[in-house]
């Protein structure tokens, strides 16, 4: 159940920011943390800290039980077929680099295609960039609809024979835009290709099924989604990791190492060279459980909800401007929008003073903030323990903000 | 809600400059242009200055970007039109000791700028008001060293 008790568990939300009650509305830039969360980070380093997998003593088995758990929870967590799957490394970014570096480099060759769209996070655009040109590949963008949706026609003219890796964001950090990833897998499979999920907005917000999307790869990071930061999880299929090579070298990831070649140990460690991050991942469980406990279902409702109402409130608001679908049930709880003539980083700076975080800028898509015409927005974006009071005070501030601007001067 | 802090970000002098930016534009001959960009929120400047004998003949800029960045643009073009190179890095020195919260030197008329006091109490929109600056820098060290 979402109510106000789920509040009370954030201990940063408790706060007053510049005289009043915190309102924190940038989670799609990254979550708050729960207290159990926090507990459970203080717990592993007051209680079980040691370096995993190599220890004979106790406490390194327990590091080990703890990091290891985790993973099984990440893997429930998106219904993956195994651990040997469920490869943590920093971060999405981290994640994608590794998708391209590894299998893009044995796979794309010149003239081969690598598809993408408008509205992806500079983390999905410039590992393939870099790698289209590393190998003379052709890097194809798929059009978006006018209200900042794709269709399948679009994705089925972009994608052919020659294609070798679509990657797409599940849910768009600007728009809002829920994909229809599952039927774009699709079509890269009947074009030979592999389907790359950037699930950093998805996995927060809802319930994830790796086997029934079938995509190849799925990629998401842990802070969006109450965890800590510097944890995240690449999803791979196996038979694909199999065959992939390493990036990182070092130590962990080695099975034998001899004067002149080394030999590589089993999925999913061969991709997690050097000490792992044993105490993000235990974090990563924790806000998981968290997750669990209040149901990535009942958080998707909510969010739709308050899409729904944030978008009703602020189009009230004569001169703002809100991008991404008018639809709030084909969008997650993501608002980005434009006050009249007033720039986004002004509305930013008059809200926070009112306590009201919001982010402005252009969020790390600037070839979608092109496709939009505008060079920043500003963005409201929600997630579990925000309500409509939220959303009234943000709705209040910018009003006032508006009037600031156009009857102060 | 509008505080007394906001004001004294917001100064009227600020929204004047911003809403009717002095020396927009661009110079097409004799000039160096310095495109500058702050990355991580998109404010943008492109910057054209003509220097002849040592002296800022003329300054113009174009760009996109918040009251802050636009208005800081828009006075400090205003400031180096006519002064010597040494004179406008000078204020250039002026105004970065000012944004830092400094004691900065007042035995130069600082006109318009000293409006922009206030953004050094808003840590978040001190980039937006150098970024103008850097780029009047960069291009009269470049103007000095052909």
């Amino acid at each position: 159940m979402i109510n106000q008790e789920i509040k009370s568990y954030f201990p940063i939300l408790k706060q007053e920011i510049n005289g009043h009650p915190l309102v924190y509305l940038d989670s799609a830039a990254t979550s708050q943390k729960p207290v159990q969360v926090i507990e459970a980070l203080k717990n592993y380093y007051e209680l079980d800290n040691a370096n995993v997998h190599r220890g004979v003593h106790t406490l390194g088995n327990r590091a080990t039980e703890k990091y290891e758990g985790a993973r099984e929870k990440v893997r429930k967590f998106i219904n993956a077929n195994s651990t040997e799957e469920t490869i943590f490394l920093r971060g999405t970014t981290t994640a994608i680099n590794l998708i391209a570096q590894s299998y893009g480099r044995a796979n794309v060759e010149e003239g081969d295609e690598i598809v993408i769209t408008y509205m992806e996070h500079h983390s999905n655009i410039i590992p393939w960039q870099q790698l289209a040109k590393e190998r003379g590949a052709i890097l194809k963008y798929v059009e978006l609809e006018k209200d900042g949706t794709i269709s399948l026609e679009q994705v089925r003219a972009a994608v052919t024979e020659r294609t070798k890796i679509v990657s797409m964001v599940y849910v768009s950090n600007v728009l809002g835009t829920m994909n229809p990833v599952k039927e774009v897998a699709q079509i890269a499979h009947e074009n030979g290709a592999v389907m790359v999920v950037d699930g950093a907005q998805a996995a927060p917000h809802l319930k994830i099924d790796v086997q029934q999307l079938d995509c190849d790869f799925f990629a998401f990071s842990g802070h969006k989604m109450c965890g800590p930061t510097g944890i995240g999880v690449l999803y791979g299929k196996k038979a694909l990791l199999d065959n992939m090579e390493p990036i990182e070298f070092g130590g962990e990831m080695i099975d034998f190492v001899g004067l002149y070649d080394s030999t590589w140990k089993e999925l999913p460690w061969k991709f997690e060279g050097g000490t792992p991050i044993i105490a993000g991942a235990v974090g990563l469980g924790a806000a998981i459980d968290f997750l669990n406990e209040i149901g990535l279902n009942e958080i998707e409702k909510h969010e739709h909800q308050m899409a729904a109402y944030a978008m009703e409130k602020m189009s009230t608001i004569e001169g703002l401007e809100i991008y991404g679908p008018a639809d709030p049930q084909q969008r997650a709880g993501i608002v980005t929008f434009n006050l009249n003539d007033v720039h986004p980083h002004d509305v930013a700076t008059v809200l926070d003073m009112s306590g009201i975080e919001v982010r402005a800028g252009h969020h790390c898509a600037q070839p979608l903030m092109k496709w939009l015409e505008v060079t920043a927005t500003a963005r409201a974006s929600f997630y579990l323990y925000n309500s409509e009071s939220d959303v009234d005070r943000l709705v209040e501030g910018l009003r006032s903000t508006k009037e600031y601007f156009s009857d102060a001067f | 809600m509008p505080s007394n802090n906001l004001d004294q970000l917001y100064r009227q002098v600020i929204m004047d400059h911003y809403k009717t930016p002095r020396n927009k534009g661009t110079i097409e001959n004799n000039s160096v242009t310095i495109e500058m960009n702050n990355p991580t929120c998109g404010d943008r400047i492109q910057l054209t200055l003509q220097v002849e004998d040592g002296i800022v003949k003329d300054a113009k800029f174009d760009g996109e970007g918040c009251s802050i960045s636009m208005a800081s643009a828009s006075m400090m073009t205003q400031a180096v039109k006519g002064q010597e190179i040494d004179t406008a890095l000078k204020l250039s020195g002026i105004f970065s000791d000012m944004m830092l919260g400094k004691e900065y030197d007042d035995s130069i008329d600082l006109g318009d700028i000293e409006a922009l006091q206030g953004v050094s109490q808003f840590p978040a929109r001190i980039k937006c008001a150098t970024l103008a600056w850097k780029a009047m820098e960069k291009g009269v060290q470049n103007e000095e060293k052909s």
